[in-house]
């Protein structure tokens, strides 16, 4: 049987950039929410992410690895096309990164402009990456509209994430911190709801193959279940969240699990748009592959490792379970 | 006046992966100098070796966030300044990365959240654990980074089809010919460069309190360490360049600063090269030096420039650098020779001797940047030697763009070493001014019950 491995690069780029918007997703957002608290409950908030945004952020690597890897004849086209947003997200993500380290170390007015720079970074970011997927769904044209579709995104893909780092910090806080949370994904919700709708209004009308991949008659009705999902579980956060707030529900982790499932069901709505192009009408997956003797190399690798790589990054998880508490290094 | 987009593309590239190179350097060998901590620590050692890893790890952890995230612009900055390199040279250098990012990133990013905050959550023996898997991960990234970069440098086991390198020999890509001298030599780099902040940091705070026991202890390892890796260094230097005589000639001919293609080429110690008369000025030479050096026959010849008119690296850049980087590798080896003298007959050490280490404290990255700047600049005109040029691999990116980008990255880069280097001398003297937090009985101690 002959293995279509520009497919199963696909799908592990696929994977992997939606692990990354996932994990870093919830950690930009409690950073974008940091301004929203008061002092020592900011440092209770970079608790509660301190242990994992290294590895997080690694997933992203991962992805823009696949994209080199796999596909080197797009990640010149994809990459230099997004120049200045990815130099944007980049600086984003340098400022925002060492802040977690500066912020503790330093002291006086330096502690504070450290603080700023690290929620200014984290919505920077998320912005930026919002940007960046305007421009793949378009197929990086330029104009007006396009402008403003980007736009759109950007604070669409920030509203996600400051719901999963909302919804994240409901998970792991208690007391008053945790009722600013709460309050904090209410608002959030609606932001997200907002963009997830306008984005998938707008992309038809951005990309005319979108267009016609959803509106067709009759595969719209297979594709109905999708959208009707996402609107069940933004209900589904509100409602909990709602309870939560009146003391009927204890399940503290169903609004961050929902808000994961929104972004599930929104990635496989742009998988399947864009599928099966890099470039959108301009080349596809095969035409951008790597030779087979390469793919096959990585793949094999590939197969024993990231499983390895899964298992330890759930024991991580495990070890910090449950309230976060402050930080300190330990010897 | 039209600014030129490759040279543009080729500075902000240059000064990315020169910030990023410092902190993988000190990481390197610092992961390895807190597994020992770790497990003396672990062995129920005496009471400053926590001390001691609490700054330490402090100083791991800031220099691991800056690490990571320039490395992460790193790995866009290779499609967005040369997406010519991958599409030419993809299928080798992809999967190289590719490694890189499977068996090295994940595991020092995960473990070192377990080995940072851990401590209280997991078992004594899974966070030394973490410590070690850190330590190997921060290897394993070397070993691919410099891989590919040995690669570049001396490309093999690939075949052209229609303008796109394929591989043919894994093995032969991986272990190239400039591979284990470049590994060795980029590992020592590390641990020296480690062993002089180690002392120099320590000196600073001796220099505040001339007893506290972590510092002196931490100092004696730091010249100890320097002392010993210091002349292994000059050593496996000497290898590499031999290495690099028979694969990249012309790279040793600029380094030499020869011209014309001689017998007896004399060691120019100082030289103004000068590009456009290809000839030096005010030559202080050692006659037949380089000779003896290169090819161990004090008549031996040597290539000059002159036989590769056009694809020979600018000389000027690479000349300097080398003496730059020979300079402190000797300053290195003779102060640390002199503190281990002094350390081992348990001697004071005076004030001034102090002074010095404490300025030497980021030494290493001098050396270490100027080494690089040799071995890069030596590789132009080509990326892959022999094989693909640089101009042939830029990107269409307009320069205003990388302008405004490289005005940027200038701006944040300048603020964070500044910053890296305040809070690290802050932080010693915060750990050895006065005692901030008395060190606790052995026996209360978690970390050694």
């Amino acid at each position: 049987m002959q293995l279509d491995l520009p497919l199963v690069f696909m799908v592990l780029m696929g994977l992997a950039i939606l692990a990354y918007v996932i994990l870093d997703g919830f950690d930009l957002g409690v950073g974008m929410l940091l301004p929203f608290a008061a002092r020592e409950e900011q440092d209770l908030m970079v608790a509660s992410i301190g242990p994992f945004w290294d590895a997080n952020e690694t997933w992203l690597v991962l992805g823009v690895g696949i994209l080199l890897v796999a596909f080197p004849l797009a990640h010149g086209i994809v990459l230099s096309s997004l120049y200045l947003p990815v130099a944007l997200m980049l600086i984003a993500l340098i400022l925002r990164g060492v802040a977690f380290e500066f912020r503790v170390k330093a002291s006086g007015w330096h502690r504070e402009l450290w603080n700023r720079l690290f929620s200014a970074g984290s919505l920077v970011a998320g912005f930026a990456q919002g940007v960046m997927l305007a421009g793949v769904i378009t197929g990086f044209l330029d104009g007006l509209p396009y402008l403003l579709f980007a736009l759109l995104a950007g604070a669409g893909l920030a509203g996600g994430y400051a719901l999963l780092g909302a919804t994240w910090l409901v998970l792991k806080t208690e007391g008053d911190l945790h009722a600013k949370a709460l309050r904090w994904s209410k608002v959030a919700i609606l932001l997200t709801v907002a963009g997830v709708a306008a984005i998938s209004l707008a992309s038809p009308f951005a990309n005319a193959a979108i267009m016609d991949k959803w509106f067709a008659w009759p595969r719209f009705l297979w594709l109905a279940p999708l959208p009707l999902a996402t609107a069940a579980a933004f209900a589904g956060i509100w409602r909990c969240v709602a309870r939560l707030q009146d003391g009927q529900s204890k399940r503290e982790w169903l609004p961050f699990v929902l808000s994961v499932w929104v972004f599930v069901f929104a990635f496989a709505g742009l998988a399947y748009s864009l599928f099966p192009y890099l470039v959108v009408g301009r080349m596809t997956i095969w035409q951008a592959a790597a030779a087979p003797e390469s793919l096959w190399f990585v793949f094999v690798g590939a197969s024993f490792v990231l499983p390895l790589v899964i298992a330890y990054t759930v024991v991580a998880y495990r070890v910090f379970w449950g309230k976060a508490r402050s930080l300190t290094y330990g010897a | 006046m039209i600014a030129d987009p490759i040279l543009l593309a080729r500075v902000q590239f240059g000064l990315n992966i020169a910030f990023h190179i410092l902190f993988p350097t000190v990481t390197l060998a610092l992961a390895w100098v807190l597994v020992y901590l770790r497990v003396r620590i672990g062995c129920g050692g005496p009471a400053w070796l926590t001390d001691a890893y609490r700054l330490w790890v402090k100083i791991f952890a800031l220099s691991f966030a800056l690490g990571v995230v320039s490395g992460i612009t790193m790995s866009f900055q290779f499609g967005t300044n040369w997406p010519g390199f991958m599409e030419q040279a993809g299928n080798i250098a992809g999967p190289l990365l590719g490694y890189e990012v499977l068996t090295a990133f994940f595991l020092e990013a995960t473990f070192l959240g377990v080995m940072l905050f851990g401590r209280d959550r997991v078992p004594g023996w899974a966070h030394t654990l973490s410590a070690v898997l850190v330590a190997v991960g921060t290897t394993a990234s070397a070993f691919w980074i410099l891989a590919l970069n040995s690669w570049m440098q001396t490309p093999q086991g690939f075949t052209e089809i229609d303008g796109r390198l394929h591989a043919l020999d894994w093995w032969a890509i991986i272990f190239n010919p400039s591979f284990p001298y470049r590994f060795t030599h980029m590992m020592l780099a590390s641990g020296l460069t480690v062993a002089f902040l180690l002392a120099g940091i320590s000196a600073l705070q001796l220099l505040r309190h001339r007893s506290f026991e972590p510092a002196r202890r931490m100092f004696r390892t730091g010249v100890l360490l320097g002392a010993v890796l210091a002349p292994v260094q000059v050593a496996v230097g000497d290898l590499h360049g031999l290495n690099t005589l028979e694969h990249q000639p012309a790279k040793i001919a600029a380094i030499e600063g020869i011209w014309q293609t001689e017998r007896g080429a004399p060691l120019l110690l100082f030289a103004l090269p000068d590009a456009e008369q290809r000839r030096n000025d005010f030559v202080v030479a050692i006659p037949m030096g380089a000779s003896l050096i290169l090819t161990h026959e004090t008549d031996g010849e040597l290539k000059g420039l002159n036989e590769f008119e056009g694809q020979h690296p600018p000389v000027a850049p690479v000349f300097f650098a080398f003496r730059i980087m020979v300079g402190v590798g000797v300053l290195m080896l003779s102060l640390s020779w002199v503190g281990a003298w002094l350390v081992l007959r348990h001697r004071e050490i005076p004030r001034w001797l102090l002074l010095i280490f404490a300025g030497m404290a980021f030494s290493g990255w001098v050396a270490t940047l100027a080494g690089w700047l040799v071995t890069e600049i030596g590789r132009q005109p080509y990326l892959v030697y022999g094989v693909i040029t640089t101009a042939e691999t830029a990107s269409s990116v307009p320069a205003s763009h990388i302008a405004v980008t490289l005005t940027a990255y200038a701006f944040v880069y300048t603020l964070l070493l500044v910053s890296y280097m305040i809070v690290v001398t802050q932080l010693a003297g915060k750990e050895a001014g006065g005692g901030a937090a008395p060190a606790m009985p052995a026996a209360f101690d978690p970390a050694t019950a």
